[in-house]
């Protein structure tokens, strides 16, 4: 079984365009096997609005526990807040508020507080989901607003998806990713079989992408890089071949800045349609991603 | 006054929009550019500022002297970041995991494990004209992004009052995008209006009531398709405060680090209404 990630540093470059696109592909290349697909974006998922899943589970995710205080048993000593180094716990003249927002969920002030009048509570700090897809099944989530611990939630959506294709015998999970270099995207990245760097030609792409590059390099993931909408500029996307040629990294595919896309886009919809045999011409974008699918399917030796 | 620029979804324009309006501002206000997307920080390329100064963004690690451990485990049993792990007398700690709360160094009874500064990131600051810049910049492999993020706003803090300071957020909804927004007079959701624009903008708009923060709606890429964008702003209470339309002329300008702002008037003439508009908002007029 192989793990496929998509990502990207920068938003927006087109990481979730492509991963919709790679589920109808996968459904081609594999007609009689389960593909599986993950949204590690669980900050700002998105791919549910291309591949319209129907909910099948639903299942709570707690992240760390947080500080809440029984003023019952307070006596305002102050202490807690002393230890606090995230400034969640406030003095006021009558009592001591803790912030949930600022607490990280150290516990340092539950287990300093001398008259045990902080308890730390198990909080709901999001959802992840088990869904149906005309392409397969898909593992997405919803951290909750204003959370932490979006790496830990990164990581039950990738114990699942592993567990379905486990269980159903798949050859390939495809992950879209989050944006940064950040602990979601570190716990999406780690084991994963290939990492495809969806770049634009841009200054803040490039800049983006070789941050992100550097971050996969210490993982020792194989990384290939795919630029969007390359015809944008032609100077930067040759920037970016010539950094990729420096570093040995493949570039693995181009793809044209398509008004066929932006339509696809408004409405939420693939940019390859899902019923493949229709044969309906297909745009310049949807060939490109075609070229590229074939491309990872060869790396990932599929 | 402190605005903060946040999407929900990444690539919607935060930057654009931040830069931008900073540029139109500076010959009228003192302004202050803070960078709090640490990850991937990208103001600079548009702003192109001096390099003033730098600091080392330091998290507080633990260092177990072994000699003097008694193997009570205490430290393994509080760290809720499962960043230290003892073994015996042997102590094994995870970096790269610590939050840097204090806790194993502050329980553990027999005083054997000490704290040292842990680089994860840098603060860096300078000017481009008369707009000061402060960034952070996270290191590499470092997961942590908040006590960067903290450490921008706190370098700004005192060296700004009285200025507009103009806040980069990351994108998302997560903590890093509540540090960064956090605090702010008033914050804009840069969106675009597409399902994916609307999907994520409501996200940002749950997190924006929960801070309790002022906020209105920048729609970027107008004339792309509707999305149901406008409805959702309406039926929500919520403003839109300008409107940056679609245009392939734009997109060539940013792709190559350019201001839109110095080629494009129509552009200028935007974001001062914006600004006039949210000074409007934030009943500071």
């Amino acid at each position: 079984m192989k793990e496929l990630l998509v990502i990207s540093g920068k938003g927006g470059t087109g990481k979730t365009t492509i991963v919709g696109a790679f589920a109808g592909l996968a459904k081609d290349s594999f007609p009689c096997e389960t593909t599986v697909l993950a949204d590690c974006d669980v900050d700002a998922a998105d791919l549910h609005l291309i591949l319209k899943p129907s909910v099948r589970r639903t299942n709570e995710f707690f992240g760390l526990k947080k500080a809440t205080i029984d003023p019952a048993k307070c006596d305002n000593c102050g202490e807690c807040a002393k230890v606090c180094r995230f400034d969640a716990i406030a003095m006021h003249e009558e009592s001591i508020k803790i912030e949930p927002v600022s607490c990280e969920g150290c516990a340092v002030c539950f287990h300093i507080c001398p008259s045990q009048a902080i308890n730390m509570k198990d909080v709901i700090a999001g959802h992840w989901f088990v869904s149906d897809t005309i392409y397969g099944p898909l593992v997405h989530a919803k951290l909750g607003v204003a959370e932490e611990n979006s790496g830990k939630l990164v990581m039950e959506v990738r114990r699942e998806a592993r567990r379905i294709a486990e269980t159903r015998g798949s050859r390939l999970i495809i992950c879209d990713g989050p944006p940064g270099v950040g602990c979601p995207v570190i716990s999406s990245m780690s084991g994963v079989d290939l990492a495809l760097i969806v770049t634009e030609p841009t200054i803040a792409g490039v800049h983006d992408m070789e941050r992100l590059y550097t971050l996969a390099n210490g993982f020792d993931v194989e990384v290939v890089v795919c630029i969007n909408k390359y015809d944008l500029d032609y100077k930067i996307s040759r920037d970016i071949r010539e950094f990729c040629r420096t570093h040995d990294i493949d570039m693995v595919g181009r793809i044209p800045f398509d008004e066929e896309v932006v339509k696809a886009l408004v409405k939420g919809e693939p940019i390859i349609s899902p019923d493949l045999t229709s044969g309906k011409s297909e745009s310049p974008a949807a060939n490109a991603t075609r070229q590229l699918w074939a491309e990872i399917l060869n790396r990932l030796s599929l | 006054m402190i605005i903060s620029i946040a999407s929900g979804k990444g690539g919607t324009g935060k930057t654009t929009v931040a830069v931008n309006l900073a540029l139109t501002l500076m010959e009228t206000e003192s302004v202050y550019l803070l960078d709090c997307d640490v990850e991937e920080p990208n103001a600079h390329l548009f702003l192109r500022p001096r390099l003033e100064g730098s600091a080392k963004v330091t998290v507080p690690v633990p260092i177990v002297d072994e000699e003097q451990c008694n193997e009570c485990g205490r430290c393994g049993e509080t760290c809720a970041f499962n960043a230290i792990l003892p073994l015996g007398k042997h102590v094994l700690t995870f970096h790269e995991l610590c939050h840097g709360c204090g806790g194993c160094a502050l329980l553990c009874p027999t005083g054997a494990i000490r704290e040292e500064p842990l680089e994860i990131g840098v603060v860096e600051w300078g000017h481009a004209g008369s707009i000061s810049h402060i960034h952070g910049r996270l290191k590499i492999g470092s997961p942590l992004a908040p006590p960067v993020v903290r450490a921008v706003k706190k370098h700004a803090q005192n060296r700004s009052l009285g200025a507009v300071s103009i806040i980069d957020a990351p994108p998302g909804t997560s903590c890093p995008v509540v540090a960064s927004v956090s605090g702010s007079d008033f914050c804009l959701l840069v969106t675009e209006p597409t399902p994916f624009g609307l999907h994520d903008l409501t996200l940002a708009v749950d997190m924006v009531r929960e801070l309790g923060v002022n906020f209105g709606v920048v729609i970027n890429r107008a004339g792309l398709g509707n999305g149901g964008l406008v409805d959702y702003c309406r039926a929500e209470n919520i403003p839109i405060l300008a409107r940056i339309p679609f245009d392939r002329k734009y997109a060539k300008c940013y792709a190559k680090g350019g201001r839109l702002i110095e080629e494009f008037p129509e552009i200028r003439k935007i974001l001062q209404d914006l600004w006039h508009a949210v000074c409007v908002s934030a009943e500071r007029v």
